[in-house]
């Protein structure tokens, strides 16, 4: 059995098996500590990198790259890859990452009870969706809703603030500080949107930003 | 209106005065000539990496080209990490070589073969930088117990797991752990006292 803290360093250097990664990662949603360690052990680890003397990679190489990311731009909605590598996610920003890419179940089956979106997720019914990269929104059908935001933390003075809007009128839904999760504080039903925009510190009473993240309206 | 009528790129563009994670942002929103800059930043170290690990051309190409098309297509997420941009690019590239080797290993069911270590560079102008850099880690590794410096260098070059490092070195998972948290964590000292710039104290 594996102290969740003590996979840190291996995690850093990449010496996890899938499984025992997984654990970590999970563990690594709740835990501030193991993600403050983990950015610090991951800067030195790939300074590593640096200490593996070689040959210049062929010229030839540059232009694949070049060439196939011409041929490759990016969908506008990025879907999170299996492996967030720094998961410096919030529980429920993991949640949400293993739900928009079509492991929905797994919130249903995840043991913290104390995180919203997984406790919307848990109810029978519920669905995911996605709000650009930046995060997403778990809405049961009884209208119980919660954003998990994956954003850099709002710079001082700021928050950022969540929107239910319905035909154009936009309503609080609550506070968030960057990276979290938040319970929406009113139903979100069909046709609404869900947005979340960067205010002044302690909200506004309506959007005075363009969203940086927003649903489409809810079928 | 001109907020969203991009203006016509510049005949060239010389993005070497701005910053590593700079460039990220340019890449985030699909310039390619950013990726270019980065390429020509990290392409180097990316692909003496790549064939540390992997201990074959075709396959460290293959690792590098992955890890810089994920760096095209995920660059937005970047923006959200606490993290700097060369750390950030170099944990890809890391991750890509180890699954690449471990993925190849599955399939022959044995190790790749080892190939002797390339010769060390020459050292022109334009690798000076490099250089310096890759002696100062080079330094403060030999600095660490030999404990230490095993378990760091078979794990981050070796792609080992830490169980499979316990079982080739006939020690308890405890003490891999914990020989990888104190030589990263001693590491990170020896490189601060050597200036290399460390962004979290």
């Amino acid at each position: 059995m594996n102290d969740p803290h003590s996979l840190v360093a291996p995690y850093a250097l990449d010496a996890l098996d899938l499984q025992e990664e997984r654990e970590f990662e999970e563990h690594l949603a709740t835990c501030e500590s193991c993600r403050q360690e983990l950015a610090r052990l991951r800067e030195t680890a790939a300074s590593l990198a640096y200490a593996a003397p070689g040959p210049a990679p062929p010229l030839a190489l540059k232009e694949r790259i070049l060439d196939q990311a011409r041929a490759d731009r990016p969908n506008l909605v990025s879907l999170p890859r299996r492996r967030s590598w720094t998961a410096p996610l919030a529980a429920a920003a993991a949640v949400a990452a293993a739900a928009a890419i079509g492991l929905g179940v797994w919130g249903a089956t995840r043991s913290t009870s104390t995180d919203p979106f997984a406790a919307v997720l848990a109810q029978s019914g519920a669905r995911v969706v996605p709000m650009g990269d930046r995060g997403a929104l778990a809405v049961a059908p009884d209208g119980s809703a919660a954003i998990a935001l994956s954003a850099p933390n709002a710079p001082a003075g700021k928050t950022y603030e969540a929107w239910v809007i319905r035909n154009g009128t936009p309503k609080r839904a609550g506070l968030l500080s960057g990276t979290s999760t938040l319970r929406i504080q009113r139903p979100v039903g069909t046709g609404a949107v869900v947005a979340v925009t960067l205010e002044r510190t302690g909200g506004v009473d309506r959007p005075t930003t363009p969203p940086v993240a927003q649903t489409r309206a809810l079928s | 209106m001109t907020l969203l009528t991009a203006p016509p790129p510049p005949a060239t563009r010389d993005l070497a005065h701005l910053s590593d994670e700079s460039l990220l942002s340019l890449v985030a929103a699909s310039d390619d000539d950013a990726l270019a800059e980065l390429y020509d930043r990290f392409g180097r170290v990316a692909y003496s990496l790549a064939l540390r690990i992997l201990r074959d051309e075709a396959l460290a190409q293959d690792a590098v080209q992955e890890a810089f098309l994920g760096v095209w297509r995920s660059a937005d997420r970047f923006l959200a990490e606490r993290a700097k941009a060369s750390t950030w690019i170099l944990t890809l590239v890391h991750r890509r070589a180890v699954d690449l080797v471990r993925r190849e290993e599955r399939r022959r069911g044995e190790p790749l073969e080892s190939a002797p270590e390339p010769a060390a560079p020459d050292t022109t102008e334009d690798e000076a930088t490099l250089g310096l850099q890759r002696r100062l880690v080079q330094e403060a590794l030999s600095q660490l117990s030999p404990e230490q410096r095993q378990a760091l260098e078979l794990g981050y070059y070796g792609g080992l797991t830490q169980s499979e490092l316990a079982e080739q070195l006939g020690q308890p998972l405890g003490t891999i752990k914990s020989r990888m948290f104190s030589g990263l964590s001693r590491l990170r000292d020896l490189l601060a006292e050597a200036g290399l710039e460390q962004s979290y104290p």
